[in-house]
């Protein structure tokens, strides 16, 4: 199979947003969670660091993933890569 | 029976049929409930109730088995590849979503707080890796198993082979742990003995999966999905209306966690709570005092108990103060092993009742900065071994094989994180407005004015709910209330004071969320052994229907074994499923990314890789944790032992994060130490990274 640079350019987009996605997930993850003792400032009641990790992470997570697939579909047709309509 | 997809129908037909099926079903399913609770109200007994629900949950999943029976291979291994997404998505969901999640994680949150948060973004945040790192690769691969993927990707059957130790190895724990869940909600719906509970729950798992495969438990697990999330949300939804009048609970229940962080400082400094943890303290001495000299403490306690019968006699106490004080002298223990035992247990319980109730919303409580730092250090290993273990657990991997494009795999991540997320996100909710109902409306109860659903539990299960009188002044104090955690799902509908219906409906989603997460696991371990073993090691030459044949008689097999073990009881059950995720993070994620992400990774580095991050995390555990140590050690452990053998503070359910780290590091070294893959596999590569290479067909779905 011989890669075009059309192909290499399509792969080199999707590492490049994994790695986007990939850092977002590790910073409302880990980074978030590091600071939790001191991010507890009142956020509609809550203290911060137990709404993020109770609600606010788990929609930041809906979303990554939610974007992921719109991205990659769009990318898909757009490089011509996509799969043919499947019956 | 062209209602789960037939031949000659197109994907639109198909799906379109199905969303009428689920309709019906969501109907049907919603009229058997106001039907049951229209005859509650007409004075049916409430074991009818129980009954009811057992056998029209178990008829139906058993119904779906049928309508679905098949012996193709591609149907019977990934439910013919056609499951749109979204329906996927709630297969997933279910099959993901265990008895733990369902009726223990609340429970949990309720008991740890923050500390319990860590389970709540694990078992999500996992799907983001899911998402970005293996299901849409996987599904353009397009094989029936996670090892089929080792095998073709790392040439051979070496790979392959330990890809199935390790999937029937997590597999298997967790099995024994939803079947255990049946076993306890079926006695507990239906009033029958735990083992004939195992039993029949096991039926209604076997009949669904034994027949139609993946195809009968994809739409099995679609109608447990949503029974199980109306069985969480309607008691949920009751409770903060009745105290905040807001029928969306996870909105309002920041208020409510203000007034129960405002209690929780009064309740600390209480004096009424403060006495009763004393007398708890002095129990936990006494037992410390006993602890020293066991041989004299027996007799002294012997003494006592019978001074206190002949005392009692003398003074011509009633009878059951008499039989009581008898009955306290009998089970006193009899030798010195077993009366160690009890001291120990009477120390630990009584020092853990005399501990002041944990801030919930506090993260990473502790008594000093380094305390609070290593709190800190393993809630997020646990974080990160449940994220990566869930993004390695073959029994959810698997699902994505059965979608019908990698588009549609893409989205179905997406909507199985939604569907897991309604509940997760409910979880913390749940437990705060328990608490909220505990601390603010039970606690200061005159003893003899206590809702009734307290002497229920009391008397079903004191395990789970157990209340006395500490400190003899009439009043019900915090610190007087033993709680297990499950009680948080299991009693909601009666603290929020609904009908038994519900609490029907309740344990009928429990149900569904142990027998769903059965059914993917069982067929994990069937097919593993039945396709990866049978087939691709032994007889290559096998009919496609041999193949399902021999598939459905191992089922079989392992369905029993798994219910014998879990007739066993054995006490760190919960345990053995933590240090699943770590054993699946270890084994197969990095073996699994790198075989996607990396094309110089070879059959030696990914096959040394998984044996080394398994191996670290089998021997940490060993090394640290009292059941496992005591099962290869002759000696229990101790604290001293238990100190040096701790590597950074972390806990041995988190050992999966030595285990990722260097199976990543082996799987790199040694692959490059190596010689590259050949062309072939290096081509297998990249034709997993593109959808299709032309825009038109799809090259991966070679077992269409």
């Amino acid at each position: 199979m011989q890669l075009t640079e059309k192909h290499r350019e399509y792969w080199g987009k999707n590492l490049k947003i994994t790695g986007i996605l990939l850092f977002l997930w590790f910073f409302v993850t880990f980074v978030l969670g590091y600071f939790a003792r001191d991010l507890t400032f009142s956020f509609f009641g809550w203290p911060f660091s137990f709404w993020v990790a109770a609600q606010g992470a788990l929609v930041a997570y809906c979303l990554i993933i939610w974007f992921y697939a719109r991205y990659m579909n769009n990318l898909d047709k757009e490089y011509g890569v996509a799969e043919g309509e499947s019956e | 029976m062209s209602v789960f997809g037939g031949a000659g129908q197109s994907q639109s037909q198909f799906k379109s049929s199905l969303n009428k099926v689920f309709i019906w079903y969501g109907g049907g399913f919603a009229a058997f409930v106001l039907i049951l609770a229209v005859l509650e109200q007409m004075g049916m007994p409430k074991e009818f109730i129980g009954y009811a629900f057992l056998a029209a949950t178990v008829l139906l999943y058993a119904g779906i088995g049928v309508m679905s029976r098949t012996n193709d291979a591609a149907e019977y291994y990934v439910a013919g590849r056609r499951v749109p997404a979204i329906y996927n998505g709630m297969a997933t969901g279910s099959d993901w979503m265990s008895a733990a999640s369902f009726i223990g994680m609340a429970g949990t949150l309720y008991l740890t707080g923050y500390g319990g948060l860590a389970f709540i973004l694990g078992w999500t945040g996992g799907y983001c890796l899911v998402a970005l790192f293996l299901a849409p690769y996987l599904r353009k691969f397009g094989q029936f198993t996670i090892p089929d993927f080792l095998g073709a990707r790392y040439g051979g059957n070496m790979a392959r082979l330990i890809g199935v130790f390790a999937a029937i190895l997590v597999s298997f724990v967790y099995v024994v742990a939803q079947i255990f869940g049946v076993g306890l909600i079926t006695a507990r719906m239906t009033g029958l003995s735990f083992d004939v509970g195992v039993y029949v729950g096991l039926a209604g798992i076997l009949v669904c999966s034994f027949l139609g495969g993946m195809r009968a438990v994809t739409w099995t697990q679609v109608a447990q999905y949503l029974i199980l999330i109306v069985a969480y949300m309607v008691p949920v939804v009751w409770l903060s209306v009745k105290h905040t009048n807001i029928p969306v609970p996870q909105v309002s229940y920041g208020y409510l966690l203000e007034k129960v962080t405002a209690k929780e400082e009064v309740l600390l400094k209480d004096p009424k709570e403060l006495e009763v943890r004393a007398i708890f303290k002095a129990r936990s001495d006494a037992a410390v005092e006993k602890l020293k000299d066991v041989p004299a403490s027996m007799a002294a306690d012997k003494a006592d108990a019978e001074k206190k019968v002949e005392d009692l006699k003398a003074a011509n106490a009633p009878a059951a103060e008499i039989k009581a004080a008898e009955t306290a002298l009998a089970a006193l223990p009899k030798d010195e092993v077993a009366a160690k035992a009890a001291y120990t247990a009477a120390r630990t319980s009584n020092a853990a009742r005399a501990a002041p109730p944990l801030r919930h919303a506090e993260p990473f409580p502790g008594k000093d900065e380094a305390a609070r730092d290593i709190a800190r250090k393993n809630f997020l290993a646990l974080v990160f071994c449940l994220m990566i273990g869930t993004a390695a657990l073959p029994h959810i991997l698997m699902r994505f094989y059965t979608v019908p494009s990698v588009r549609e795999a893409r989205e179905s991540v997406a909507w199985s994180l939604f569907f897991i997320f309604l509940l997760y996100f409910t979880a913390p909710a749940l437990a705060v407005l328990v608490k909220f109902d505990i601390y603010t409306l039970l606690v200061g109860t005159p003893m003899d004015q206590l809702p009734g659903w307290i002497a229920r539990w009391n008397v079903v299960d004191p395990t789970l709910m157990a209340v006395s009188d500490i400190n003899k002044d009439g009043i019900l104090q915090l610190a007087e209330i033993r709680l297990g955690g499950d009680i948080v799902v299991l009693a909601t509908p009666e603290i929020g004071g609904l009908p038994f219906v519900i609490s029907g409906l309740v344990a009928a989603g429990g149900l569904a969320a142990a027998l769903s997460t059965a059914d993917g696991l069982l067929l994990t371990i069937a097919n593993a052994l039945s396709h990866d073993v049978y087939y691709k090691v032994v007889d290559p030459n096998a009919s496609a229907s041999r193949r399902v044949a021999i598939s459905k008689a191992i089922l079989v097999v392992v369905a029993l074994a798994a219910a014998y073990v879990a007739a066993l009881r054995m006490a760190d059950i919960l345990f053995l499923v933590s240090a699943a995720f770590s054993f699946a993070a270890a084994a197969f994620f990095p073996a699994l990314v790198l075989g996607i992400f990396w094309k110089r990774a070879n059959k030696w580095g990914a096959s040394l890789g998984m044996v080394a991050g398994l191996g670290i995390s089998f021997y940490y555990m060993v090394k640290t944790h009292p059941w496992m140590y005591g099962l290869f050690h002759n000696h229990a452990i101790t604290p001293e032992i238990l100190k040096a053998n701790t590597w950074w503070d972390i806990a041995p359910i988190s050992a999966g994060i030595f285990g990722v780290p260097l199976g990543f590091a082996v799987i790199i070294i040694v692959s490059l130490l190596t010689k590259a893959p050949d062309k072939e596999v290096q081509d297998m590569v990249e034709n997993v990274r593109f959808p299709s290479f032309d825009g038109k067909t799809s090259q991966g779905s070679a077992a269409h």
